[in-house]
């Protein structure tokens, strides 16, 4: 008798951990044969609540690390990733990607993680200024991260859509609360156990599973998120999220069109989730610097 | 608490009386009737209506203003959109030079704005004299330079005009506000339509003049002038690809909705509730100074004012009383005479949701300490006020109050002053005093605002990018940094 394959129960990640939905509600993901492959969860309002939750709690840690730290860890998650390579390609092979593109695209995101990497010391020094003021004071801007971030992924670039949107995000200090692909949502699974094993501490990035058309609302309208980023198409939620984020001043970025490139990259996706801090002290005048100074 | 000895008191009524120093308002020129600006010239307003606009220190009227409804706003957008093909096709080396004529101008005819501002706003004349107006003038100036070098700004991006900007300012800083919005925006390539707040057009209608006076090709800078239905107007034309709006957290929420379901680009500057920090270790009379500039610059209708202050346990008592006795030298009364500190409240309007505050507050069960001046018995006055024992829950320590009213809280750790100083929903600006190093970059990295002034407070500059984080808005102004909120990259 042949030995029975043991199948993967695809659940959320919240604060480092993998829950069931406490909706106990679930959809079933089919492969292109009608073949049910996995049982997904179907998160509701509670499950993204106790995702902020967490988000919130490990803001202050995050991006309280040194930098370097920072780009230590997103540079482990991008080693745990290439170890994961086969399985990633097969997931999404498993969810009707060609083999080719498929293999592409889990490079690409690998890469993609290694590249933010890079980024987490380096940005501030691109996005700060002295500022040379008239008065007697010393003035610099830098920049620094936004705080929890809701994030709905790509519906379509299943992993380097997920990847794309979250690295800049965490590169830059923040934590996040992703919803990932409901047609594809393997990878991003499996892309929360990778985070778990790579030193990223609970609750930076929170992982869910489900139906945009069910949470962009409470997305947007939590008033512990601080911004908001949509990487999909739909005009009527993108015009609701945008409304609801009114209600505390969210920052709303679209990546709508973005990262449909899958090299998406730059400086500038970290500068969107930064806040521009200007700190002045007055410099005292007092003796002589003579002639020679 | 510690025993009480009797302090000296200083009577200042006797001792510290003034002469009059008043400002000459003779040089002057303004209209009876002023019109609205659209393309390069001005014009009357659709709706036929004006209304006026009053000196809030006297109550009198100084003229009358043109209301834009939406045909006028239509036909000042319709303006800029013209203008824009020009304007942003000419090579960015002359579009700075005009931008760096404009600053001369402003400074050559300085005191005619100051006078102006100060009548129309009743803000202090050496605030207006030595703040807003230079300052204003700084502004264009620092901008101008940045017309012909922006691929320098943005490394690996070329930075490209947005179209039509959208420009609602507040009446705190009529003048400065509105070169603050047009600056950069002309910088960029940008044409505008402004909307100055309806209680002080008169300085923007005189920017208007200036403006017509550089030589600015029409339609670049349109100003009309109007109330929240002509803001509004703004807000929802569907031709304008950007707003920028400076005022109240109310109406930039209403604004963020309503553009909600289009491409328009934003940039909010809104309230704020601003901590500022005293430690025991910092410089007690500076910081006291700094206590009274952070809240009673410009009658504290400044969205940056240190309205929250936070005074550790040990020094509370004495920094109280200095800061009383600090109170009892402001000069508070006609914003004409260089001697006032502080002046009018704006408007009547204003002057009653102050005054409820204060009734709220004493409600709260905060106690109010006021300092024994006078206050002229016409036109829109507050005493500078105090909120002692306040307690993070009160209304008047949540809520922004705009104007020259301070809330007290005493505070013993660092970590508690943090919590206190970042509960809120606003994050603007925040303030510490100490004299130790390594706890200023503590609290100024700590602090969840975009200035944070530490051993100083309320200091503005053009190279000096302003604007808040969480309910205070997003984008910033001034700097390299504020040339973002107008590019596409």
């Amino acid at each position: 008798m042949p030995r029975i394959e043991i199948q993967k129960t695809y659940k959320i990640f919240i604060n480092g951990q993998f829950p069931r939905t406490e909706s106990g509600r679930y959809y079933p993901l089919k492969n292109k044969k009608g073949d049910v492959i996995a049982n997904i969860c179907l998160s509701s309002r509670k499950d993204f609540r106790n995702a902020v939750v967490a988000a919130r709690g490990a803001f202050g840690g995050w991006s309280g690390r040194a930098a370097f730290n920072r780009s230590q860890i997103l540079y482990r998650i991008a080693e745990m990733m290439e170890g994961r390579k086969e399985q990633f390609i097969a997931e999404l092979v498993a969810q009707n990607t060609p083999v080719k593109a498929a293999k592409h695209e889990v490079e690409e995101a690998i890469d993609t993680m290694v590249y933010y990497a890079g980024w987490c010391d380096k940005y501030q020094a691109l996005f700060s200024s002295v500022n040379p003021v008239a008065s007697s004071h010393y003035n610099f801007s830098v920049p620094e991260p936004t705080g929890v971030v809701a994030i709905i992924a790509s519906e379509y670039l299943s992993l380097i859509g997920l990847v794309s949107a979250i690295a800049p995000v965490i590169a830059g200090g923040n934590t996040c609360v992703v919803l990932a692909s409901e047609s594809m949502p393997l990878c991003a699974v499996t892309f929360a156990e990778v985070l778990n094993t790579s030193d990223l501490s609970a609750g930076v990035v929170n992982i869910l599973t489900g139906k945009s058309e069910e949470l962009h609302t409470h997305f947007s309208t939590h008033l512990d998120v601080n911004a908001i980023l949509y990487c999909r198409n739909n005009k009527s939620e993108i015009k609701t999220i945008k409304e609801n984020a009114s209600l505390n001043v969210k920052r709303v970025f679209v990546y709508e069109n973005d990262l449909k490139l899958i090299k998406a990259q730059g400086p500038y996706f970290i500068f969107d989730f930064q806040e521009i801090k200007t700190t002045w002290h007055p410099i005292e005048n007092i003796g002589s610097s003579k002639g020679g100074y | 608490m510690t025993k009480k000895t009797k302090q000296p008191t200083l009577d200042f009524k006797t001792d510290w009386a003034y002469a009059p120093a008043l400002e000459d308002t003779k040089h002057i020129n303004l209209k009876k009737q002023y019109d609205l600006f659209i393309d390069g010239k001005f014009v009357k307003p659709n709706s036929k209506k004006h209304f006026a606009t009053y000196n809030p220190a006297t109550e009198e009227k100084i003229a009358e203003i043109a209301e834009a409804n939406e045909k006028d706003v239509d036909k000042a957008v319709k303006a800029a959109r013209k203008a824009f093909d020009k304007w942003s096709k000419i090579s960015a080396k002359e579009r700075g030079k005009y931008i760096y004529r404009i600053a001369r101008l402003i400074q050559e005819r300085a005191r005619e704005f100051a006078v102006i501002e100060t009548m129309d706003g009743g803000k202090p004349i050496r605030e207006s004299r030595d703040i807003d107006i230079p300052l204003a003038a700084n502004h264009f100036f620092y901008y101008a330079g940045w017309a012909d070098k922006l691929e320098y700004a943005f490394p690996d991006r070329t930075p490209k005009s947005l179209g039509v900007a959208g420009q609602i300012i507040p009446w705190n800083f009529p003048l400065l506000m509105a070169a603050w919005k047009i600056a950069p925006a002309l910088a960029t390539g940008n044409t505008v339509v402004l909307k100055p707040a309806e209680t002080t057009s008169l300085t923007a209608l005189k920017l208007a003049d200036l403006i017509q006076d550089s030589g600015l090709p029409d339609g670049v800078v349109n100003i009309i002038t109007g109330a929240g239905h002509t803001g509004a107007a703004i807000v929802n034309h569907p031709d304008i690809n950007k707003i920028a709006f400076t005022g109240s957290t109310d109406v930039g929420k209403m604004i963020q909705k309503a553009i909600a379901g289009t491409d328009k680009k934003l940039t909010l500057e809104l309230g704020g509730k601003a901590a500022n920090i005293i430690f025991d270790d910092a410089p007690l009379d500076q910081a006291v100074e700094g206590i009274v500039n952070g809240i009673f610059f410009n009658q504290g209708h400044v969205c940056c004012a240190g309205s929250r202050l936070f005074v550790q346990e040990n020094v509370a008592d004495i920094v109280i009383r200095k800061l009383k006795d600090r109170m009892e030298t402001l000069v508070v009364g006609n914003p004409m005479d260089k001697n006032t500190d502080i002046g009018a409240i704006n408007s009547k309007e204003q002057l009653l949701k102050i005054n409820n505050y204060l009734k709220i507050g004493k409600a709260e069960g905060a106690d109010i300490y006021q300092s024994s001046c006078g206050i002229p018995s016409k036109g829109y006055f507050c005493k500078p006020t105090l909120f002692l024992n306040a307690s993070q829950s009160h209304r008047v320590v949540q809520e922004e109050i705009f104007g020259p009213v301070l809330t007290i809280q005493t505070f013993r750790t660092i970590e508690e002053v943090i919590e206190k100083a970042n509960n809120i929903p606003y994050g603007l600006s925040a303030g510490v005093w100490t004299d130790k190093g390594s706890k200023i970059f503590n609290l100024t990295s700590k602090l969840r605002a975009g200035v944070v002034w530490a051993n100083t407070y309320n200091k503005f500059d053009p190279t000096s990018p302003f604007g808040g984080y969480k309910e205070s808005g997003f984008g910033r102004e001034g700097g390299l940094h504020g040339l973002m909120p107008y590019v596409r990259l």
